[in-house]
């Protein structure tokens, strides 16, 4: 290696951990405010570790129902949501990735037009109600946003790449459809399924703005929309106003992050076991182009 | 001749029905997706009507009078039009100069990282951002520049400077929603561009080394020739989408006192529909801006059809 090369990869090395290091910092500040007291971080004392380490925002969170209903309603609408999209995900992936069948071609452009051409939020609302979704608000979360043409491309190109000798094999050992569909198809597209499960999942789990507009009751909104009401509107301060009670050991400050941290960390558990799957789809996608 | 075609046609319309018969499994399982699709993605398509009608929640869509093009003609009429049309722009703008290269950047610099663990751990830091929701981001970014607890302001306070409410000043606004889309969507976005660089031949490395390039010719001279045709796709997808700022993330992070740079056509379209219920004409603003998007997007792709061979479809 030439000298100007080692200069080169010592740079590269250097400016890569800066750029992991911003990446990475608001979190651990998150963590490190939401364990200190009110007063170190409002002294700016707070900089990368926490000071006078204590658990009372914590204490307070955890005593609190809401986030909790908030937690529950969006792991509901996550999992049922998730289900929900793959089954009609693999109806239409499936289906679509046969060049035998009649009208494939026609139903693959109605669906690739979605992609590009989008009716917007006021035809979309005022569909919803006309069906009478407003008023059934779980049912119209999990139904109205039950497919997504993106992912059924997605699918659609792995199906294809499976040969089709192994559906005629399996058809000659006396399998009927379904069954080469669950026993052959399915296991064979595990890694598939699990990406498009996962852009479905999460997704689900981080949207906000739908079920900001259609969930009127206060105990059925999914936890992203009760950061917002307590962070972005700011009215953290009157909920809590009771339980703070002038402590000086919580304060607005110090709730506020430890309610980031309570609402991230299942993302950040199971981040490093997923991401993989994620670089895959992109992956898939981009071969795609 | 004429008995001819009709036997043609019914052979035709016999092996269709034998054709469905066979297939009559698939047809079952395209069944409750077709019927999806109708429901959420075309039935509004339908919707889009009330543009050209003076919409009555009681009338329903069909039965509302039809007023032609007044929705559009009072949007471009309006002091709002010029507002958002620039404001949209700009934001597109800012997008393209900083978070369109970034990633590109970021790809080939991992791309030269040797060791694999710290490659690994590069990549899965920089992903992270882009899971987290735009909720948890927004509250985060209002409570570190908030004017009395947060940190940029404790940390300013600290160096003598004076506290500034940033998020009530509009000429700091577009600087700071481009910062956080940065660096949220930086490391994910490299991804396409990695596996790029990963299907660009090896043994051109080697030549180019034996016959003595520096990184920096090797950079300039393979790498980035060899994603060229990534990067124009990107690109391509980019400038077709200058017209489709998202509304989610700017309605948390705007208030009144930063409309004036903050406010895009999608959050206007959200405000004069969803909150002040004038249906008909935010779907009109909202069709005049998705009709845009279409033409730029089909326009962008044939350009690049022709000059660089590339297109999406």
């Amino acid at each position: 290696m030439s000298r100007g090369e080692k200069i080169f990869h010592i740079i590269n090395y250097f400016i890569l951990a800066l750029i992991a290091a911003i990446a990475l910092y608001p979190f651990i500040y998150v963590l490190s405010a939401s364990l200190s007291s009110p007063d170190a971080i409002l002294t700016g004392k707070v900089v990368l570790l926490p000071k006078n380490i204590r658990f009372d925002s914590y204490g307070v969170i955890f005593k609190d129902k809401s986030i909790w209903i908030a937690y529950g309603n969006t792991i509901f609408y996550t999992v049922v949501g998730t289900a929900l999209c793959l089954f009609l995900t693999v109806c239409g992936a499936y289906a679509l990735s046969k060049p035998r069948l009649r009208g494939r071609k026609i139903v693959t452009f109605f669906i690739t037009i979605t992609l590009w051409f989008d009716a917007g939020i006021i035809p979309f609302y005022l569909n919803l109600r006309d069906l009478g979704l407003l008023k059934h608000s779980r049912a119209a979360i999990i139904i109205a946003f039950a497919c997504n043409a993106f992912n059924v491309i997605l699918l659609r190109t792995f199906f294809e790449t499976v040969p089709s000798e192994l559906e005629e094999a399996a058809r000659m050992d006396g399998a009927n459809d379904l069954k080469t569909l669950t026993k052959v198809y399915l296991p064979l597209s595990k890694a598939s399924l699990a990406t498009v499960g996962l852009f479905y999942a999460i997704e689900k789990w981080n949207g906000y703005f739908w079920a900001m507009i259609i969930i009127r009751d206060e105990n059925k909104i999914p936890l992203q929309v009760l950061l917002k009401k307590l962070i972005v509107e700011n009215s953290m301060a009157s909920d809590y106003a009771a339980a703070l009670n002038f402590n000086a050991s919580t304060s607005t400050e110090t709730l506020t992050y430890a309610t980031i941290i309570v609402s991230i960390i299942p993302i950040l558990l199971v981040y490093p076991y997923i991401q993989k799957f994620f670089v895959k789809g992109v992956m898939i996608g981009a071969v795609k182009g | 001749m004429k008995q001819k075609t009709q036997r043609n046609k019914r052979s035709w319309l016999s092996q269709l029905v034998k054709d469905v018969k066979r297939d009559k499994f698939l047809y079952l399982l395209l069944l409750p997706f077709v019927i999806w699709f109708i429901f959420f993605k075309y039935r509004p398509m339908w919707g889009l009507q009330i543009a050209f009608k003076d919409f009555s929640l009681f009338k329903g869509i069909a039965a509302s009078d039809w007023i032609g093009l007044e929705h559009f003609k009072e949007f471009l009429g309006s002091q709002y039009f010029g507002r958002v049309f620039r404001n949209t722009i700009m934001i597109s703008l800012y997008s393209i100069l900083i978070c369109f290269p970034a990633p590109i950047i970021l790809a080939i610099l991992i791309n030269e990282v040797k060791h694999l663990r710290f490659k690994k751990a590069v990549q899965t830091l920089t992903n992270l951002p882009h899971f987290i929701s735009i909720v948890v981001v927004a509250s985060i970014l209002t409570t570190f520049l908030s004017p009395s607890s947060g940190m940029v302001n404790i940390f300013l306070d600290k160096l003598g400077f004076d506290k500034i409410y940033f998020l009530t000043k509009p000429e700091y606004f577009r600087g700071i929603f481009t910062g956080m889309n940065l660096w949220k969507d930086t490391g994910y976005s490299s991804i396409v561009y990695i596996t790029a660089i990963a299907g660009i031949d090896q043994t051109m490395y080697e030549a180019a080394k034996i016959d003595g390039a520096n990184k920096w010719q090797q950079i300039t001279r393979i790498t980035i020739p060899g994603i060229l045709p990534t990067i124009i796709i990107m690109l391509i997808m980019k400038i077709g989408n200058i017209m489709t700022v998202g509304y989610e993330a700017i309605i948390l992070l705007y208030q009144p006192a930063t409309y004036e740079t903050a406010d895009v056509i999608s959050t206007y379209v959200y405000r004069s529909g969803l909150l002040d219920g004038r249906y008909d004409y935010a779907t009109a603003v909202g069709l005049f801006n998705g009709i845009i998007a279409l033409i730029l997007v089909v326009s962008a792709n044939t350009l690049s059809k022709r000059m660089t061979e590339t297109s999406l479809w």
